[in-house]
Parts: structure tokens; sequence; C-alpha cells
């Protein structure tokens, strides 16, 4: 099977799908000639042409809002959002256009956009190209959030995303885009050539939206995580030498409720990690639902570990980044507690 | 059945391994148009502002035309100064970047006299929105390269206390306001502070600065509607450096009209002048700060300029345009064009001129020794740790001070207490 990062993965997603549906187009900042930033739609404009891998200006609402009209008039477009630091400019555009459409038009309009954006921190790219948005966008009401964490899901997902006739917030964690990373950087980086998710059919194939993924099985403690938190928290288990069942959530909305419930009624226990800050974060809807519906399998609180409540500093962002050794320490913290 | 696109996609004219080709950039004479009353209301105003363009400096370094601004020697030379030490304190810093001293860098050349003209022609109480390309304002305003150098390398003399990327400098003291990542959002708030001088009956004026690339931005639609509508003493500056990151301006809606076609659309003057030319770019952010101060208004200025190297140290322009592209730029370069023009009325010398480059050198060498000493993102003096949690919010509410105990907890058991 061809081996792929996760560049390569959303590429050959976005491929494939310009191939197979005539209706799907990308729009976004230096995506066409130069193939973004960050290369996922390198080659795409070559081969599928200028009207169909679209450069556009800068301006993210001008992004959304002319994606929203191509989708309400029958093409299935693929927003791409440069940095999710950057969204912001388009958020008027995504709660009030995007989310609501279908709902205040009962059905009879609907947009059925991808919006792609890169998200997380741990690139040294300080407060205007680290942060993660994503709890902003699960409090919306008529939009899915997806964030993979590896690239054989960001594929299929990808794939799914597109073809899915609801709006979709697709984020792509910038920092395992080349590599898994656990949350250590001194260690030399590793390939996604040597990890299992790392081999992709090159084919179609899609993967549920708004189905987990146990990434690791155990007994003593369920931890919920997403994006590059799943590798953080892999190598936190290990570290601490703690029997933890690591659930990815890959869908963050609609969530996977019941593979949560399951795992929490067998572990007892829950660790939440994201790296978007805490206060009313995301992580609060996870430990709200864990309450509400495990309570009587809980023999301890449940705990979250999340980047700190600041803007994500430039200095000092292995003290900000919810390392291996924070997750480890509430890992031992949540068994120490009865 | 194959579809037949009508969309028009703006193609640039040269692709990499193709020939420059910069025959959409209209050539202007020297001194070709005149330079209005700062009264004078829109209505009155001749559009060649906005299709001709202003020049003071013609090809052979004379300054010709209305709009001369007549400076002294002293003021010049000033000028070039700044110019110079702004080109050098980059390409410094660029190799900084590429030897790992610091994470990132963005430089300027090609478009110093954007930013060193105007912060001459404006009064030091006159308060600066910057985007992250005119580096020049905080030189030309005197401010000290190691404070510049401390900002890019996060250490423990940095202004922003490790909280920014490098180059997104701020100065109080020199009326400059800090710069956000995100794209035009200045625009509207220098809209702002000059509305607030006018509230307070006080003189001063705003100037912002943005790319033509980030003029799609809905930021410069409120701004513009705003600075007409209460007629604000603000200076609105768009730099059209050819490029955003890999499109060219043709993607930002430059080729129908130019940039500075946009002012009229919402009663607000456009002028535009020749951004490598010091001498017309000091006149005419001269005569958009007198209308602002005598009550006439805002004025858009576009500066036409290039940029000559890459976007950023992440960037890399050999893959979308030609590598000889920046040598054919038909405007040449700013600090030669001001040099010649010094050298050709007698007031200074190739020889006088290397002097100052070998000078400046050494003083940016010696700046970023100092710098360094006061640490670098590896190597100690290091910020005070604590500092991660300061100026959320003017008092730290009990949840910061709860997780500040917790980074330090971690810290204390790493270190075996």
């Amino acid at each position: 099977m061809p081996r792929m990062n996760m560049v390569q993965a959303i590429n050959s997603a976005m491929d494939i799908m310009l191939t197979r549906d005539q209706n799907v187009v990308l729009i976004g900042q230096d995506i066409g000639y130069f193939g973004g930033v960050f290369r996922c739609t390198d080659g795409l404009q070559r081969k599928h042409g200028e009207h169909r891998v679209i450069d556009a200006p800068i301006a993210e609402g001008g992004i959304v809002g002319s994606a929203i009209g191509m989708g309400v008039n029958g093409l299935r477009p693929v927003a791409e959002i440069q940095f999710a630091d950057y969204i912001y400019p388009g958020v008027d555009q995504i709660i009030s256009q995007l989310a609501r459409l279908r709902y205040r038009t009962a059905g009879d309009f609907f947009a059925p956009v991808t919006i792609r954006t890169p998200c997380g921190g741990g690139i040294r790219g300080g407060q205007t190209h680290s942060q993660s948005p994503e709890g902003i966008f699960t409090h919306l009401c008529g939009v899915k959030v997806v964030m993979p964490s590896n690239p054989y899901d960001a594929k299929g997902l990808l794939i799914a995303s597109i073809e899915d006739d609801d709006p979709i917030i697709f984020f792509e964690p910038k920092r395992i885009y080349n590599g898994p990373f656990d949350g250590d950087p001194d260690k030399p980086a590793t390939p996604w050539s040597t990890h299992p998710k790392g081999e992709v059919p090159s084919d179609y194939y899609t993967l549920p939206i708004g189905r987990a993924d146990i990434v690791r099985a155990g007994e003593d403690v369920t931890v919920l995580c997403y994006g590059t938190m799943v590798h953080v928290c892999q190598a936190a288990a290990d570290y601490a030498e703690v029997d933890a069942e690591i659930i990815d959530l890959r869908t963050l909305s609609p969530l996977d409720v019941p593979a949560i419930v399951q795992s929490v009624e067998k572990t007892g226990r829950c660790v939440v990690v994201h790296e978007a800050t805490r206060f009313s974060g995301y992580g609060a809807e996870l430990a709200a639902t864990v309450q509400e519906e495990c309570f009587y399998s809980l023999e301890a609180p449940v705990i979250r570990v999340t980047g700190w409540d600041t803007p994500y500093p430039h200095a000092f962002e292995w003290d900000y980044f919810p390392t291996k050794r924070r997750v480890a320490a509430a890992l031992e913290k949540v068994l120490e507690m009865t | 059945m194959t579809r037949k696109p009508r969309l028009h996609i703006p193609l640039p004219p040269a692709r990499p391994g193709a020939d420059p080709d910069f025959s959409y950039i209209d050539i202007v004479a020297a001194g070709a148009i005149g330079r209005p009353d700062p009264h004078t209301r829109i209505r009155d105003l001749s559009n060649d502002l906005i299709y001709s363009m202003v020049r003071v400096l013609d090809d052979d370094g004379v300054a010709t035309g209305p709009w001369d601004p007549q400076l002294d020697p002293e003021q010049l030379i000033f000028g070039l100064r700044h110019m110079i030490e702004t080109r050098l304190y980059d390409n410094h810093m660029l190799r900084m970047q590429r030897q790992g001293k610091i994470s990132f860098y963005m430089k300027s050349r090609g478009e110093e006299a954007v930013s060193v003209a105007a912060a001459m022609a404006l009064k030091p109480s006159d308060m600066l929105f910057p985007s992250y390309r005119v580096q020049g304002l905080q030189i030309a305003r005197g401010r000290n390269l190691v404070d510049l150098m401390c900002q890019c390398l996060s250490n423990s003399k940095d202004m922003c206390k490790g909280r920014q990327m490098p180059v997104m400098y701020h100065w109080k003291r020199g009326n400059i306001f800090g710069i956000s990542g995100n794209l035009t959002t200045q625009y509207p708030n220098a809209v702002g502070w000059a509305m607030a001088a006018a509230i307070k009956g006080e003189d001063d004026v705003a100037a912002a600065w943005i790319g033509e690339g980030s003029s799609a931005e809905a930021d410069f639609h409120h701004a513009m509607t705003f600075a007409s509508v209460y007629r604000a003493p603000v200076i609105m500056n768009i730099v059209n450096n050819q490029y955003a990151i890999s499109t060219f301006q043709g993607t930002a809606g430059g080729e129908h009209r130019p940039f500075a076609a946009r002012g009229p659309g919402y009663g607000v003057p456009g002028i535009r002048v020749d951004g490598n030319d010091f001498l017309a770019v000091y006149a005419v952010t001269q005569w958009a700060a007198e209308r602002a101060r005598l009550g006439t208004g805002p004025t858009l200025i576009e500066l036409l300029t290039y940029r000559v190297d890459a976007h950023s140290t992440s960037d890399d322009p050999s893959r979308y345009r030609p590598k000889n592209e920046p040598e054919m730029w038909p405007y040449g370069d700013p600090v030669e064009r001001l040099k010649t023009h010094l050298i050709k009325f007698g007031q200074w010398s190739e020889s006088q001129h290397a002097a100052l480059i070998e000078e400046t050198q050494k003083q940016v060498d010696a700046e970023w020794r100092q710098a360094l000493s006061y640490g670098t993102m590896s190597e100690g003096p290091f910020l005070d740790k604590n500092e991660l949690f300061e100026d959320v919010y003017v008092d730290m509410p009990n949840h910061l001070i709860l997780q500040r105990e917790q980074m330090l907890e971690l810290d204390d058991e790493r270190e075996g207490h």
C-alpha cells in the first residue's frame, strides 16, 4: 500500500473528488499555481484547471461567503482558510449563513461546503499561527466539525466531508502534517512512513463522520483526545505506565457518545485532553457528557488537560503546549483519586 | 459534456521560466501631474492623481515638478541613512534566521522609501498603524535596532515579552501601534484613533499601512466608510508591492483599476505615488497629512512598489515568479535613486556612500552582539516564565493564578524538587 504523509493524503482526497465529481471546486489563498503554503493542493490546479482550483484574494469572509453561494448553486466547494487563526473574518458567514441556511429555509437551500483549515501549535508560530479554535465551531448548530490525527483518517474523512451535504469545518493539525508528534520537541522528527496510519490506499474510500476510533484499548482510564494530542496521549500513557484506553474522537460534532460511554463505563475514569484553551473549551462539553451519561460508573472526577487560558505565546511554547508530562501527571492523578 | 467556463481568472504576466513582463505597469514621467491645494474638495480633484502617478525623481536623479518637497541635503541624507539601516538590518536578520537564531523573518527590500519617507513627513506625535513590512517606520523614528532585534529573539528585553512572532513590533513611546498577524485589522483602528483626535480637538493624524493583497479584507471597507463618513484625519496607505504571498496584484483586484481608485467610491481622495521615489512618497504623505490637519479629511495613497525578496522566510518566490523579475522592476531601487539624486547635486559621493554602508554594517553587527547579550530563544538570560500569564487581564483572575501554579509545579518535578 502507498505511504503518504497527511499533506499527501489530503491532496489525494481532493484530487480524487475533483476527478469523480465535476461539481467539486477548491478556493483559497495561494492554493492554485503555488499549491498552498503547506502544499496540500500541490499540482491540483495544473491537473484540474484554473476554474476549479481557484486562487482567492486575501478575504476569508469572501472565501467563505462565495463558497456558500457556489454551494447553493449546485457546486460542492472546498474552501481553504490558510490558518485557522485567520478564519475570523469568515465567521459571520459561517454562523449567520452556512450553519443556519438549511434550518432557516426549511431545507429548501443548503450549501455543502467543506472548510479546510490548519490548526494547532508546536511550530513556533506565535499567536497568529497556532490557535485551536474548534470550540467556537462545535458550539454552532448546523455545522459538523472534523479533526483527523493521521493520514489514513484524513483522506477518508475529507472525502466523506466533501460528499456530505452538511457544511463541515475540517481542521488539519499542522504539527502532524509530516509526521506523528508525541509532544517532545527535542526528539528527532518521525515521518509518517514508519507509522501504520501512514499506509493510505491511493483510491477512493471514506470513513464515517461521527465515529470515534479507539486507538489503544485499556482498562484503567479513558482518555478523550483528537488531532495532535492523540499522539501525545499515547506517549503519556507509556511514560506514566498507565493502562489507558485512548479514544481519538475524529469528529468533534456530532460526537460519538456511545463510544465514550462504553469506554468510561469500563474504566470508570476519564481524562480529556486538547490543545485549545480550557475555559468554555470543547473539553467542558466532553466532561459534561461523561458526567451526565456515566455518573454512576465514575470513580473519580473527570480531569482536563488543555492549553493555558492565555493567547498562544511565541516563547515558552513548550510550557504552554499540553505536553506528555502534563498528560502523564493527569493520568497519575486520576488513578490516585478514589 | 464539457463545460466552457466563462469565469475570469486573473493570470500574472509571467511565470517561472518565462521572461519578466511589466508591460502592465504604466511608465509615467516625473513631474507629470499637478499638486492640488490640500483644501481641494474631492469632486474638484483631477483623476490624474489616481490614473497617472506622482513622481519627482526622474531617471537621471533630477527632482522635477510641483511635487518636489524641496528637502534640504541633511534631510535627504537622513532618509538615505535610514533606508540603508533598514536594508542592512533586514539582511542581517535574514542571515540570523537561516542560522537558526530567530524563528522567522520578513524583509522589506525595495520598499524602504515607503516607510522611511512617510515617517519623516509626519510629526512624531502622529500615530502609525503598521503592517508587517514597514519596519522603516520604526527605524526612521529613531528606534534602537537592539530593541527590534530583542523582539525577534524573544529574549529578556523583548518588548512583547515573548508573546509574538518576530517582526510584530510595537513602540508605545514612539507612537507606533502593535501588529496583529491578522491582516487589515489595524485599518479601522487607525480611523478610530483619528476620530478620537478629532473629537478631542487635537492636531495629530493617524496613518495606516496594508498591502494591496489585504485590501480585499472587509476591514478595508469598514475603515474607508468610517473615514469618509466622519472625515477622519487619517492617511490610508496601500503598499502595492505586486504580490500577496504567491498571488499577483490582479488576484486582489488590481487588473481593472489602480488601488487608489477605490478611494473616490467612498468619498475619499485616492492618489497613486511611485513608492520607490523617496521624494514623491514624502511629498504625497505631507500633502495627505496637511489635508488631514486642515480638516479636509482622509486620503487613500497607493504606493506602487515591488517586493524584491520572499514574502517571509517560509516562502520561496522562485516557485511562482521569474527569478530575475526583481531586477526588471521599471521604477528602480529606492536607495539607488536617492543616492543618484544626492550625487548629482554634489551632496554625496560614491566613497561617502560606501563609508556609510560600512559604518552602518558595523553598527548593525555591534547592536546584534548587544541584543544577544540579552539572550536568545535557546540561551539565557530568558524572560521570566511567569510572564506567560501576565497581561491577559489587568489583574490576574484566579483561574490563571491556578494554572500558573500548575505550570511551575511541573517544572519543580522536572528539576527533582
